[in-house]
């Protein structure tokens, strides 16, 4: 099969994951949003590692997902601690840093 | 080593510090204290004296090192006492003096709960004065004389909570700043050309020294003097000063601070007697002031202020006398203890005569005191006597010497300054003999307290002031005779001040008769005007001389039209100028950025999404533009 499918393919992931962190309010729904993101820049990289033939892509892919873990970690606990004390998991009601 | 030198001073540093921090448990027996203290120190004067008198001529002046002061490389700045004839003179006259200054000062500052401090301001200042004749150089002299102006102004504005007190202390404060210019300035050029500012180096070098330097230096001292011995033009705060306890006229306005000018001059006579021009334009100062000092002193009503124009006319003698050179130093000083004594005196009797008429100072409501204060008349009138030239008391004695010297400068300004001295000492018997009608002959014209109504019972003052007016009166009246028995002062002094027995035109007999003649017509007329007539209570209008005179000769019209006026205009314009102009650029800058930044703020919304989408974009437009140059 013609490798730049899966280019179309995580394209298509991507623009996906970036119009929900756009659009949507919920930050648990923001949050796969970004993991979407994340995965089809993934998946990107595995095909251009194929590509070349080499396993670059491959070694940074791995980095995206320790990267990514870590992330879900952070950003997890700080949903949980804003759901706890403001009852909302809506980032819109998270705006007391502008003046 | 002599280790005394050093206690002279700490001393009354000591009751200073004691009587200004100690606190209100001090406040029962401080001003004894005080007074104990300025005794130490007229004690230990008096030892070092007999220990100067015992050693033979050349090796009287003993130089004592304390410690280094400011070490720095090519600055030596020594801590280092100097004790030679001219400093013991000033030693005795200042603690002595000083002393009987103190014993008055219990009796006259009795009720004045700040009595301590006052007190604590009188040891002050005399520690700063027997640092400032005891400094062996310039820039300790320099601290000393800073010191009895700090002094000067704590206690002419010690009634600080009378306005005029407080206005009279800082602008004697002002205008001495003037003259302390000039002796930081004489101080700088001394350091450039001679390397040194102590006595030692910059008189042995001087002889080496361009004239033109020596006249600066010299002119910059008499710039100096003048400020602190209230000389012209900067003579205005004198009068003024008269606002603080009149024991503090005595002792500072009068027999001691205000003679440093005089010590300035004459300590500094191995640049003087190189610089012609430099001395000639101390003795046209000391002429001037003489005769202004003495038109001034005619016109006051105020008791106070008419001896202090008398004070500024005597000083005006001493600065002449110093000016001539050697013919006229030695006299200068000796004029300058005999006129402590009899000022001193004099304005004492005035504290007195105060003191039992509610503190009235208007001449014109006195009259007819001597009855009421006989000691007070007795001590008054021998210091009243001496001042005038008096033949026999200390005064003749002092001021017939320097108008003989002044004779003897020789030529065309001989005679003009001889004949000025002459008018000046008519003019000096006039005023003194108006005080002294006014005040204790003729009838009485008491008036009752502006305020509480209450008619003055004139008294006498407690013993504890009048027997320093007694002691001053004494001396007041052998002092002069003392020390020109055998020309006593005159061998004293000479080591240290040098002397040239001056030449003048006419005999100096002559010039006795003439001057004793001055002096008689001087007081004729006055007992013609004040002591014949009646003296009105309400001033007469008076010609236009005398009208000028009560303004002080319009000195601070003067000061006021020429530096005052043209000084506020230049500050008002600064401001206007810093205001508006930087103030205006600054403001205007700053309230640019605030609108911007106001504007720029609404950007920041607080959504995250919206950060998102900044985000986004900002990338978006990355990889466009890469792409773009990529194409390119």
């Amino acid at each position: 099969m013609n490798p730049v499918n899966y280019l179309y393919l995580s394209a298509l992931l991507f623009t996906i994951g970036a119009s929900g962190v756009l659009i949507r309010r919920n930050a648990i729904v923001l949050f796969m949003c970004v993991e979407l993101m994340l995965n089809a820049s993934n998946l990107a990289l595995v095909t251009f590692s194929r590509m070349h033939g080499n396993l670059d892509g491959q070694i940074i892919a791995f980095f995206t997902m320790v990267v990514a873990a870590a992330e879900v970690v952070v950003g997890l606990a700080i949903i949980v601690s804003i759901f706890r004390t403001r009852h909302t998991a809506s980032v819109d009601d998270s705006n007391l840093m502008k003046l | 080593m002599n280790s005394l030198i050093p206690l002279l001073v700490a001393v009354p540093l000591a009751g200073a510090a004691l009587l200004l921090l100690g606190g209100r448990a001090l406040d029962r027996f401080g001003h004894w204290l005080g007074t104990l203290a300025a005794a130490g120190s007229f004690g230990i004067g008096l030892v070092l004296f007999a220990e100067m008198l015992g050693r033979p001529t050349d090796q009287r002046p003993v130089r004592e090192f304390l410690y280094s002061w400011i070490p720095v490389n090519g600055f030596q700045a020594d801590v280092a006492f100097q004790l030679d004839q001219l400093s013991m003179t000033f030693v005795l006259l200042i603690t002595g003096v000083g002393t009987l200054i103190h014993v008055y000062s219990t009796g006259y500052m009795a009720h004045d709960e700040r009595r301590r401090r006052f007190f604590g301001y009188l040891n002050l200042f005399l520690a700063a004065m027997l640092l400032l004749v005891l400094a062996d150089n310039y820039l300790l002299l320099y601290v000393g004389w800073e010191g009895v102006g700090l002094a000067s102004y704590l206690l002419i504005g010690f009634w600080q909570h009378k306005p005029s007190a407080a206005t009279a202390a800082k602008k004697a404060f002002i205008v001495n700043r003037v003259g302390d210019l000039g002796l930081s300035i004489a101080i700088m050029l001394m350091f450039v050309e001679f390397g040194s500012f102590a006595f030692g180096p910059v008189f042995g070098a001087a002889d080496d020294a361009s004239e033109g330097k020596l006249t600066a230096i010299g002119l910059m001292l008499l710039l100096a003097a003048c400020g602190k011995s209230a000389q012209v033009p900067l003579q205005s705060w004198l009068g003024d000063a008269m606002e603080g306890p009149t024991p503090v006229s005595a002792l500072i306005h009068a027999a001691t601070m205000v003679t440093a000018g005089v010590y300035l001059i004459t300590r500094s006579s191995a640049i003087f007697d190189l610089a012609p021009d430099a001395q000639t334009a101390v003795v046209a100062v000391g002429t001037v002031t003489l005769l202004f000092g003495a038109i001034v002193g005619c016109a006051k009503d105020d008791i106070k202020k008419a001896l202090a124009g008398s004070t500024m006319s005597q000083i005006g003698y001493m600065v002449l006398a110093a000016g001539l050179g050697p013919i006229g130093y030695v006299f200068a000083i000796m004029h300058l203890v005999t006129h402590g004594f009899f000022k001193a005196g004099l304005f004492l009797g005035a504290g007195s005569v105060m003191h039992g008429m509610n503190d009235e100072v208007n001449m014109r409501h006195y009259g007819g005191l001597r009855k009421y204060m006989p000691v007070t008349f007795a001590t008054f009138g021998l210091g009243y006597l001496a001042i005038i030239g008096f033949p026999g008391l200390s005064g003749f004695f002092s001021k017939d010497k320097i108008i003989e010297a002044a004779f003897s400068k020789g030529g065309t300004e001989g005679w003009i300054l001889g004949l000025c001295a002459l008018v000046g000492a008519a003019v000096t018997a006039f005023y003194m003999t108006r005080v002294m009608m006014m005040t204790f002959f003729g009838e009485k014209r008491w008036q009752p307290d502006p305020e509480t109504g209450e008619e003055p019972h004139p008294h006498e003052s407690p013993k504890v002031m009048t027997l320093p007016m007694v002691v001053l009166a004494v001396g007041s009246v052998f002092a002069g005779a003392l020390f020109t028995y055998g020309d006593a002062f005159l061998k004293w002094l000479e080591p240290v001040t040098g002397f040239e027995e001056g030449h003048p035109p006419i005999p100096a007999a002559a010039v006795t008769v003439l001057t004793t003649v001055c002096m008689l017509a001087g007081v004729g007329l006055a007992y013609t005007m004040y002591g014949r007539t009646r003296v009105p209570v309400t001033p007469p209008v008076g010609s236009a001389l005398t009208r000028a005179a009560r303004r002080d000769l319009l000195q601070d019209d003067f000061n006021h039209a020429v530096l005052v006026r043209p000084g506020s205009a230049l500050a008002a314009t600064l401001v206007w100028f810093d205001s508006r102009g930087l103030d205006g650029f600054v403001n205007g800058l700053a309230a640019t950025i605030g609108g911007v930044s106001g504007r720029l703020r609404r950007v920041q919304t607080g959504f995250v999404r919206t950060y998102a989408l900044s985000m986004f974009g900002g990338t978006l437009v990355l990889v466009a533009t890469t792409l773009l140059m990529r194409s390119v």
